[in-house]
């Protein structure tokens, strides 16, 4: 077997054998598949408590038609009218047979009015529902009572028309900006994670070789080249098994629990209809930016000496990548903002940003295009460029750490005829 | 099969590393490659191992360059321990062993048969970082001849072993060498290169101070060791004309002389004059010259 393969297998098995990776994964995918099932969690908490609220009423018509409005908001709270003194209604909150209990009264308008007692009151959906109930009740009592005929009272409570329309073409609705919006937080998030973890273990991969002086033996047998991009490959490899099983528990989980979803949380976050599209740009971005920054990642690991000088070393990286993250958060409330147009063709920011922007707008293909070849002639030339100066890197031994190192690195490798 | 050197030179910037250097090293031969730190010793070792390009000269290994697809052939151990210390000693060893072209049947055999050897079998299940230094060196031994290079690249390896351990891994170099190994072998242990090598070459600032055979280089280096243990006083002897180096010892002195006449003419002079209990002329030892030649102290 050609040494590239065995350098990229072996990296991907010793890393995917380690406890650290496969706790990392279990916990990600159960995150995942809690967050999927997350409706059908919080309804098993809620299904045993039916809410059950005594009336005490003077009037039996106010009660009857209370009982109306309440039932036709399709309230899962269950009234009962209660005769009797409120002390009994007390006992029964007290022995919780109740939830709590009302009382109704007439004001000298002849309008309703409640008092809620319960023993607490921090459940504002059961205190809402039952005051919504009691106002709906009073304006029907009012308007009733002001001569207005039911069909004037329609016209009044019904809707103003208000319709948007895009100008442009093929431009998002509000609604579909609103949706893409948390899909592409949601991927912009898990692209900025796995960019820094995967470039971070590359670095710490080939510091530690470094340090543990393995390099020399790596390096006599093997070329740096195929060594440097055999450790890049395998990582990515490891990356890619990651999200394959987080994405399948994901995938899983949704299509199960989909039922149960409808204008719950996920519709928050634009899960409603999964657009494919974003999802295999989300692939694409993070491919590139992976490459980009691991190349970049695995150069400044040659440089040091010792593991504890790496965060050192590769803190600029990661700065890098935590601006394209900020300028992307930016950019998700205003996609179309000059700035983010602009920085969308910077290779380091790119991975991010024309990911934002293709997932939230509607591009033409040449710009896309454009961002990506840009992003892949940057990769070429950095690895190029990083393969030179790991060959150097390597053999390099010393205190100092610093990028002044890369000069030395290249110096190293140069033939001086 | 020889591995020739011929008016090698390494530059970094401005700096010379390696001055015009020539050597050949033939099949079956072990060869002492000598110097101070930071005499070049280890960017020689880089240019044969073709990890760094010299600036001038050439360096082939039977006629050809050494490159990747000869590294199959080659065996290096580096002054510094280089091993995974987290992974296990048989998967360390097979994926090095890989590395260098073998396939894994061949590897396992290996494995078993030179921890064996040296007798550690029970460490194959190890983590290295679980491992004395010495026996780690003993592993970092293993993954630099389980391939049978035919040419091997030791620097320093006897370092942190005991004497018996020392007598395993010099037997192991022994026999490879007498199976057709060409061997380049670094130390500062000088008794080690005595015992070991015929021929030899000290580095000094990247340039090669002395060249030969070991026999050669004694015999012109001219000066002779005396060692002389009396009753009586004999500090006179340090100021005699010919006497270049005095060092004295509990029981005595040793004396370095210019040639074998001062033997004696400071034995002339210690005649008569009451009990010698100890006179003895020797062959310089490596050491010396290497002290003479560097003018470096050296344990």
């Amino acid at each position: 077997m050609n040494k590239f393969w065995i350098i990229l297998f072996h990296t991907y098995v010793s890393k995917l054998k380690t406890k650290s990776f496969i706790i990392t994964t279990l916990i990600t995918a159960l995150i995942i598949f809690g967050l999927a099932n997350i409706q059908t969690i919080i309804d098993k908490f809620d299904e045993d408590e039916t809410t059950h609220v005594a009336v005490l009423s003077e009037s039996d018509e106010l009660y009857q038609a209370y009982e109306q409005t309440l039932s036709a908001m399709s309230s899962d709270i269950v009234i009962e009218k209660m005769e009797g003194a409120e002390e009994n209604a007390q006992e029964r909150v007290t022995n919780e047979e109740l939830t709590g209990y009302l009382i109704l009264t007439e004001s000298s308008e002849g309008l309703p009015e409640g008092v809620y007692k319960a023993p607490s009151i921090t459940d504002s959906e059961i205190t809402g529902q039952l005051e919504q109930a009691l106002q709906q009740l009073k304006v029907t009592i009012a308007t009733t009572k002001a001569g207005l005929t039911p069909d004037q009272i329609n016209q009044l409570y019904a809707p103003v028309q208000f319709d948007k329309v895009a100008l442009e073409e093929n431009a998002k609705s509000e609604e579909e900006l609103n949706q893409a919006r948390g899909l592409v937080y949601v991927l912009l998030f898990v692209i900025y994670f796995a960019v820094i973890m995967y470039a971070n273990m590359i670095a710490m991969e080939v510091a530690t070789e470094k340090s543990s002086r393995v390099m020399e033996i790596l390096i006599s047998s093997v070329s740096p080249i195929k060594q440097m991009f055999g450790k890049i490959l395998g990582i990515a490899l490891l990356s890619l098994t990651q999200f394959a099983v987080i994405l399948l528990v994901g995938y899983g989980s949704l299509k199960q629990s989909m039922g149960g979803m409808e204008g719950g949380f996920f519709e928050v976050f634009g899960f409603g209809d999964l657009p494919v599209s974003t999802f295999v740009y989300a692939g694409v971005f993070f491919i590139l930016g992976y490459f980009l920054y691991a190349t970049l990642a695995a150069f400044l690991g040659s440089l040091v000496s010792r593991i504890e000088d790496v965060q050192q070393m590769i803190t600029p990286m990661t700065l890098l990548i935590v601006a394209a993250f900020m300028i992307a958060m930016f950019g998700l409330t205003k996609p179309e903002s000059s700035a983010i147009t602009i920085t969308s063709y910077i290779p380091f920011f790119a991975p991010m940003i024309m990911f934002l922007r293709v997932g939230m707008l509607t591009l033409p293909t040449w710009e896309i295009a454009l961002s990506i070849g840009l992003l892949v002639i940057t990769i070429t030339l950095l690895a190029i460029f990083g393969a030179r100066v790991y060959r150097g890197g390597v053999l390099m031994y010393g205190k100092s750490s610093s990028f002044k190192d890369i000069k030395k690195a290249l110096q190293i490798t140069k033939n001086d005829k | 099969m020889a591995l020739q050197l011929e008016n090698v030179t390494k530059r970094f910037g401005s700096f010379t590393a390696v001055d015009n250097l020539s050597i050949e090293i033939p099949e079956r031969e072990m060869f002492g490659f000598l110097g101070a730190n930071g005499a070049g010793k280890t960017t020689t070792f880089r240019m044969i191992l073709g990890l760094l390009d010299a600036s001038d000269g050439r360096i082939s290994w039977d006629g050809k360059k050494i490159n990747y697809d000869t590294s199959h052939m080659i065996g290096y151990l580096p002054e510094e321990r280089g091993l995974y210390p987290k992974m296990k000693v048989r998967d360390q060893l097979v994926y090095l062993a890989r590395l260098r072209g073998m396939q894994k049947q061949d590897i396992l055999k290996q494995i078993d048969y030179w921890l064996e050897r040296f007798k550690v079998p029970e460490y194959a299940t190890k983590k290295v970082e679980e491992l004395s230094k010495g026996n780690q060196q003993k592993i970092q031994f293993i993954a630099s001849v389980i391939h049978k290079p035919k040419l091997l690249i030791l620097d320093e390896p006897f370092s942190g072993l005991d004497p018996v351990n020392v007598e395993l891994l010099k037997e192991a170099v022994v026999d490879l060498k007498n199976e057709g190994t060409s061997i380049v072998f670094s130390s500062h242990r000088m008794e080690h290169v005595e015992e070991l090598c015929e021929h030899l070459c000290i580095m000094h600032h990247g340039k090669p101070v002395v060249h030969g055979s070991l026999k050669e280089i004694k015999r012109s280096f001219g000066k002779k060791n005396v060692i002389v243990h009396a009753d009586f006083d004999i500090s006179h002897l340090k100021t005699l004309a010919g006497v270049t180096r005095v060092k004295e010892t509990a029981e005595g002195l040793n004396l370095q002389v210019e040639s074998e006449q001062i033997s004696q003419k400071i034995l002339d002079s210690i005649v008569g004059k009451g009990f010698v209990r100890k006179f003895v002329l020797e062959e310089p030892s490596l050491n010396d010259i290497f002290i003479e030649k560097v003018g470096a102290s050296y344990e």
